[in-house]
């Protein structure tokens, strides 16, 4: 089962990333965009064939390695 | 003095820092970070570099390496645990310490000397410091130091930060701050002041034929404090 999971930085973390591909696309022309934000997207191709237990498991995942609490929220977007 | 520098698989200051410890007197042995056990040791050290090219976050994969649940056990012990810029965000990644360590605010890898403040002396690492201002060197893309306003909070109550960017005259302010960091943060302590995370190179600092001598202050002090 692949698992498809979002991680994105906390709303009050500044992410200077997002903000400057936010000025390169306004200077390309792109002028209402109001925020763009960054972030990372993981496909983790699991063994178990159950949806809860593997989201279960990828939640575990994120908690213990893929995200920093402190900075980053995480999301499940998917499950095929 | 034993003491004990970890090299993970892309640490590149883990050298510098066993000649600066072993210049002052300490007997320092490496560890590669796939032991499991820990020599017997009176300060361990994470040093500098990329570990682990840095991948997913800066320290991440390193914080959960084999010899870190020994350097956990140790810390949580009372062991003295040092992490100089690499090594402080494999020690906000493993829990030890508090925060995070983002990308520069600049987007830039700053790589230059810079001024420190003191802030704290009571601990082993800057008691009986004969200086409140060190001119340390900087080598970092990911260096600005960020947590949430609750723990900023405790930090401050529990007296945790350890330096401060300055200038040469102990102003901490905007211009000082090199990489965006919050309250211009450039060490900080865990609670019981035995585990110190910076981002500065102390090691750096250590002959007059290279950058200066503020690091050879720094650990000699270092040594007599931990005898």
């Amino acid at each position: 089962m692949k698992i498809s999971v979002v991680i994105t930085l906390k709303k009050d973390v500044l992410d200077p990333q997002g903000k400057v591909i936010h000025q390169t696309l306004d200077g390309m022309g792109f002028e209402d965009i109001n925020e763009v934000r960054q972030g990372k997207y993981f496909e983790i191709d699991t063994k178990e064939n159950d949806k809860k237990k593997a989201e279960a498991k990828v939640d575990e995942m994120c908690k213990k390695l893929l995200t920093n609490l402190v900075i980053e929220d995480f999301k499940i977007i998917g499950s095929q | 003095m034993h003491s004990s520098v970890i090299t993970f698989p892309g640490s590149n200051c883990d050298r510098d820092v066993d000649v600066a410890l072993k210049k002052f007197g300490f007997k320092n042995k490496m560890v590669w970070h796939d032991d499991v056990e820990l020599p017997k040791s009176d300060l361990v050290v994470l040093p500098g570099g990329f570990s682990y090219g840095d991948y997913l976050r800066c320290g991440s994969m390193a914080s959960k390496s084999k010899i870190m649940k020994s350097v956990l056990n140790f810390a949580q012990g009372g062991g003295k645990v040092m992490g100089i810029c690499n090594g402080f965000q494999i020690l906000v990644e493993s829990g030890l310490l508090p925060g995070v360590l983002l990308r520069n605010k600049y987007l830039e890898f700053i790589c230059k000397n810079v001024f420190v403040k003191v802030n704290n002396k009571d601990n082993s690492y800057f008691k009986d410091d004969k200086k409140d201002i060190y001119e340390f060197h900087i080598a970092h893309n990911e260096g600005n130091y960020f947590c949430s306003n609750e723990q900023i909070k405790e930090i401050n109550d529990n007296n945790q930060i350890a330096l401060f960017y300055s200038d040469e005259n102990g102003n901490i302010n905007e211009q000082s701050n090199p990489n965006g960091s919050l309250q211009n943060i450039a060490g900080v302590f865990n609670k019981q002041k035995n585990v110190l995370g910076m981002m500065p190179h102390p090691e750096r600092m250590i002959d007059p034929a290279l950058s200066g001598e503020d690091g050879s202050i720094f650990f000699e002090n270092l040594i007599n404090n931990l005898k």
